[in-house]
């Protein structure tokens, strides 16, 4: 009867990874909307391949070396169990491991659940990238980032941090961050805004005389899709992160979770249609949308422990900040078409220490110097990486190709192809 | 025969057609297109960065009439379209040389 209950457990806790994940792969079908929705229709084909290609890409290269880098899971997931390693010897080794720990802590749960709930955050601190740098970069360039970033700078510094190693045996973070404010978004951002320092703006987007040019967005029904899809991924990627279903009180963590979630998301975007409307004069669609992935960045850090009206709050603090974070940006000609340095950065260096708002274990130079690390990190090797890739094949496209439009360059197709182009 | 390119605001495309139909034209060819008179365009704002649309989408209506039907056909638009603010639009006349029914080979105004 024991070893049922046990047996239970184990899939009970492997189930809940492998939904969470799925969820969480369900967010790169949210970006593809949210990008395809926010860029012209010239350029809509080629963002989408970013968007299918560097999710097939991130799950290779973190099959590949990625999760050894991390977690020391083995080269090609030499360290995973199969089907056929799963064997009544192992079976009973897993049991007679679930015994002697008890209900307490981890528990037992297939290995391959958890590379499956972990590949598909790799997957999501790549395509914060895609976004940023789109409209005016070479497809396989930003491809071959990818391999860079899925394969190890993410992993390496995600070892540092949910992989508890030290950083290159110099010291050890404390730093707290449940579902990745920091190792994932600020990461993402990072790489972003290397890319695109390097990149420069698109052409025409800022004129000599200082004036910003709007270029909108091709298809906003996909964006607002896509910000929904987002935002339900969202529940799998906090959600899951509690790691464990089995057991009263982190049952009760989880519920919490996504409701601290649905409520920080709720308060971004509300925050973020008043800032609109009142900087702007009306209410500005595609601030509402980043409003509500600005406040689930901030609470990804901590959507446990807070009540739900701070979490309302943290999330609402999130919208008003990526607003002006957005102008901000346009103001310093750093261009960045959906946002995503704003949303994923800007608000995930909030999100990293709104954990002091509710977490009396987290400290403020614990949370700082994990900031540092992982921005310093993340930064100071995609900008090398960003640079090599340029010196041997160029990340930017031409000017006339630019005018063309990469749909055409890149893919040969066009996305729209019975609509008359502009 | 005449060649009446009439630019419209595109709501009163329908409204037109049926004016049209009514006096007996029976074809006509219709175009989206952008354009600015007098009416001149807004600004819109977006993500912050103002941008002013000069360029107003309307629609452009072609319809290829004998001699006879041209002063109907004039009066029949300009009823249908007008709706007396800023931006109603503008008749052109221009005379047509010759034209040809392609399905059967009539000519001139028979071909109309």
């Amino acid at each position: 009867m024991q070893d049922q209950i046990f047996e239970l457990q184990y899939a009970m806790d492997t189930f809940y990874f492998l939904i969470c994940g799925a969820l969480v792969m369900w967010m790169a079908a949210g970006f593809a909307m949210l990008e395809a929705g926010l860029v012209r229709t010239k350029n809509t084909t080629e963002i989408l391949t970013k968007n299918v290609a560097l999710f097939a890409i991130a799950c290779t290269m973190y099959l590949v070396c990625g999760y050894n880098f991390m977690y020391d899971g083995g080269l090609f997931l030499s360290g995973v169990t199969t089907v056929a390693g799963m064997d009544d010897a192992a079976i009973q080794a897993v049991l007679d491991a679930s015994i002697e720990s008890g209900f307490g802590d981890m528990g037992e749960y297939a290995g391959a659940s958890d590379f499956f709930f972990q590949v598909v955050f790799v997957a999501t601190a790549m395509s914060i990238v895609s976004g940023a740098v789109a409209e005016r970069m070479k497809l396989w360039a930003f491809l071959l980032f990818a391999v860079v970033m899925t394969g190890f700078i993410y992993p390496i510094e995600g070892g540092w941090t949910w992989g508890g190693k030290s950083v290159f045996g110099l010291y050890e973070l404390s730093y707290s961050d449940y579902a990745g404010s920091g190792i994932v978004h600020l990461a993402g951002a990072a790489a972003a805004l290397a890319g695109v320092l390097l990149l420069g703006p698109r052409k025409g987007k800022y004129q000599e005389s200082g004036a910003v040019k709007a270029i909108p967005g091709a298809n906003l029904p996909l964006a607002t899709l896509g910000t929904f899809i987002l935002w339900m991924g969202w529940f799998g990627f906090n959600g899951g992160s509690t790691l464990k279903l089995g057991g009263i009180g982190v049952a009760n963590e989880v519920a919490n979770v996504f409701l601290n979630t649905n409520a920080a998301a709720a308060g971004g975007l509300i925050a973020a249609m008043i800032t609109a409307r009142l900087l702007f004069g009306k209410t500005d669609l595609t601030m509402c949308l980043n409003g509500a992935l600005a406040g689930l960045v901030a609470i990804t850090a901590e959507p446990a422990d807070p009540t739900p009206l701070l979490s309302t709050f943290i999330g609402a603090i999130g919208g008003v900040i990526v607003v002006f974070s957005i102008v901000t940006l346009d103001k310093l000609r750093i261009d960045d078409p959906v946002g995503a340095i704003s949303v994923h950065g800007t608000v995930g260096v909030f999100g990293i220490f709104a954990v002091l708002l509710s977490d009396s274990d987290a400290t403020f130079m614990g949370q700082l110097i994990g900031m540092l690390t992982i921005f310093g990190w993340v930064f100071g090797t995609s900008l090398i990486a960003w640079i090599a890739i340029k010196a041997v094949m160029g990340i930017r496209v031409s000017a006339e190709e630019e005018e063309e439009g990469l749909d055409i360059i890149d893919c040969g197709m066009e996305a729209y192809p019975e609509f008359v182009n502009q | 025969m005449k060649l009446i390119t009439t630019i419209i605001k595109p709501f009163k495309l329908d409204d037109v057609r049926e004016a049209l139909s009514e006096i007996g034209i029976q074809g006509a060819t219709v175009t989206e297109v952008k354009g600015f008179g007098r009416q001149k365009g807004h600004t819109e704002m977006y993500r912050g960065a103002e941008y002013s649309v000069d360029f107003l989408p309307k629609i452009k209506i072609e319809v290829a009439v004998k001699d006879d039907l041209l002063e109907s056909a004039i009066e029949a638009i300009t009823g249908a379209a007008k709706t007396g603010h800023i931006g109603d639009g503008k008749i052109f006349v221009s005379d047509l040389l010759q034209s040809i029914r392609i399905r059967t080979g009539e000519s001139g105004d028979d071909a109309l």
